[in-house]
């Protein structure tokens, strides 16, 4: 490897390390997350011209965010004198001047910076496809062609995305900020559900040929575990680390050898990932402590640890998934949570039991092209021995799911229907 | 991906003489960036191998081998599993250490493949 390779490999690791850090200490002087960007970019730049001869710097963390804030000065300068006027942007320069301090450039209030650009990014102003986009670019560090190529989407659409999204934050006034009181569980609440999209898009990906894509999942869970980190005192942010990190134990034991699913009651336990459960235990326990056992995903993280304990698939505590589905549906009711909670009571009290909430779910408009519907019905069917109607309704999911593992799977579940 | 760092026990060897608190300050400080950042999800230290036992393999025999082990250098006195996007970013962050001496290894935990 020539050192000037070497040099670039580098460059682009320390970028994932420090870009998100380096944008919002950006973000927090020029007060906009499009500049902020434009800058980091630039201040990479510089780093990929000057590195692979001068070698990389002792501390370059340090190093770019003291060459954006050059620029950052430059560009505040450069827009004083031709708005003189804007008073504010002269306090931003001051400001800007106080924090070239080297040695503290990248250490003051870094955690309240991330939190702030976080919140931009997933500001109720944008698109969920918007926040889901900008997130993984400015806090994943990731590149406009690895989100596409995530989501399956041409790289011109995330572009596209992203530029809209900036946009759209410059246009709606959002500034850098990190909200307090009410607005601030409101503005969390976008930031949770964001991650939780992300992470699901890997879980079970929703089209394409892969049935999950494990990458994704991986970043959902590391801005979840920085997250964890930085509100520390909020219940509901535990709740979703811990849901996220049961469900991605199951990883591994949810793909069969040729990539097809395999169901939660069918896999192999001894392939779920201890140490994530143990993980996802200790901060569902935390959510708990902290007040939260009642929050949407800690109850959601609470039915997926009744799983994780369950060693075999016979010992599931089904009365008590039964109970969390109760109040995850007194919380935030929704047809796709009465069919969870009626897989569950087919489990519990029997599929007749089952079936019949499932048939009261039948005319709900939000579920009529929902292939898990019939997919459901279909099993509860299939054990009551009335494999007619079970043939058909597999053969109907299979019909309406977009991805292709999936549709294999139905397929072959309508087949095994004699 | 997950990596697995390995602390080689040279270093344990040094460490004989307690660290400053400084330095403890200084390592906790360090971790405590990673854990920042959602990159540590296990870690542990072992004790010396003069506490530890070996096993050896051979057809249907076991035999139980005490320590202290002589292979000074390839001991491993120490762990951290982390979760990061490549073995260069791996790097960078073991790079950042405020270690002085020692060996570190870094090596990747077999598993579904990464973006």
């Amino acid at each position: 490897m020539t050192a000037a390779t070497e040099a670039h490999r580098a460059i682009e690791a320390i970028w994932r390390i420090e870009s998100a850090r380096l944008i919002a200490g950006l973000a927090r002087i020029v007060g906009d997350m499009g500049t902020a960007e434009e800058l980091a970019q630039d201040a990479l730049v510089a780093a990929l011209e000057q590195w692979p001869t001068s070698g990389v710097p002792e501390k370059p963390g340090a190093w770019l965010m003291a060459t954006a804030k050059h620029h950052a000065i430059d560009l505040i300068r450069r827009r004083q004198t031709l708005e003189r006027k804007h008073e504010e942007i002269g306090r931003d320069a001051e400001r800007a001047q106080e924090n070239i301090d080297l040695d503290a450039a990248i250490e003051d209030d870094v955690g309240d910076d991330l939190l702030g650009l976080i919140f931009m990014a997933c500001h109720p102003v944008l698109s969920k496809d918007a926040r889901v986009a900008l997130t993984l670019r400015v806090l994943g560090g990731l590149t406009t062609e690895e989100i596409a190529r995530a989501f399956l989407v041409p790289a011109s659409t995330v572009a596209q995305r992203i530029v809209r999204a900036k946009r759209t934050l410059t246009e709606a006034r959002v500034r850098f900020e990190v909200p307090g009181g009410a607005e601030r569980m409101a503005r969390l609440a976008s930031v949770l559900e964001v991650i939780y999209l992300i992470f699901n898009e890997g879980y079970s990906a929703t089209a394409g040929e892969d049935w999950v894509r494990p990458a994704l999942c991986e970043e959902a869970l590391r801005l979840g575990r920085i997250l964890a980190e930085l509100v520390p005192a909020d219940p509901e942010v535990h709740g979703l680390v811990a849901l996220m990190e049961i469900q991605a134990s199951r990883l591994r034991a949810r793909v069969g050898p040729s990539g097809e699913p395999v169901l939660l009651l069918d896999q192999d336990r001894t392939r779920w990932d201890r140490l994530l459960i143990r993980r996802g235990l200790t901060a569902l326990e935390r959510a708990e402590r902290l007040g939260g056992a009642m929050g949407p995903y800690a109850l959601q993280a609470a039915i997926a640890a009744c799983h994780a304990r369950a060693a075999t698939a016979a010992e599931t505590d089904w009365p008590r998934i039964v109970a969390l589905y109760d109040a995850v549906a007194q919380l935030a009711p929704s047809p796709v949570v009465e069919l969870n909670r009626a897989v569950a009571v087919g489990m519990a009290f029997g599929p007749a039991a089952g079936l019949d909430l499932v048939d009261g779910l039948l005319r709900e408009p939000a579920l009529e092209a929902y292939h898990l519907l019939p997919a459901v019905r279909g099993d509860l069917l299939r054990k009551l021995g009335r494999y007619v109607e079970a043939r058909a309704e597999f053969e109907r999911a299979a019909s309406l799911t977009e991805n292709a593992a999936e549709r294999n799977l139905l397929q072959k579940r309508a087949a095994e229907c004699t | 991906m997950r990596v697995l760092i390995l602390a080689k026990e040279d270093h344990q060897v040094r460490a004989a003489t307690p660290p400053t608190p400084e330095e403890m300050a200084e390592f906790q400080k360090f971790n405590e960036d990673l854990v920042k950042a959602g990159v540590v999800v296990g870690d542990g230290r072992l004790y010396p191998s003069a506490q530890g036992k070996r096993l050896r393999f051979d057809g249907k025999k076991r035999s139980v081998i005490d320590g202290p082990f002589a292979e000074t250098k390839e001991l491993v006195a120490g762990y951290w599993l982390w979760q990061v996007r490549s073995i260069d970013e791996a790097i960078e962050w073991l790079k950042r250490a405020p270690f002085d001496a020692g060996t570190y290894e870094i090596r990747q935990i077999f598993d579904t493949e990464g973006m």
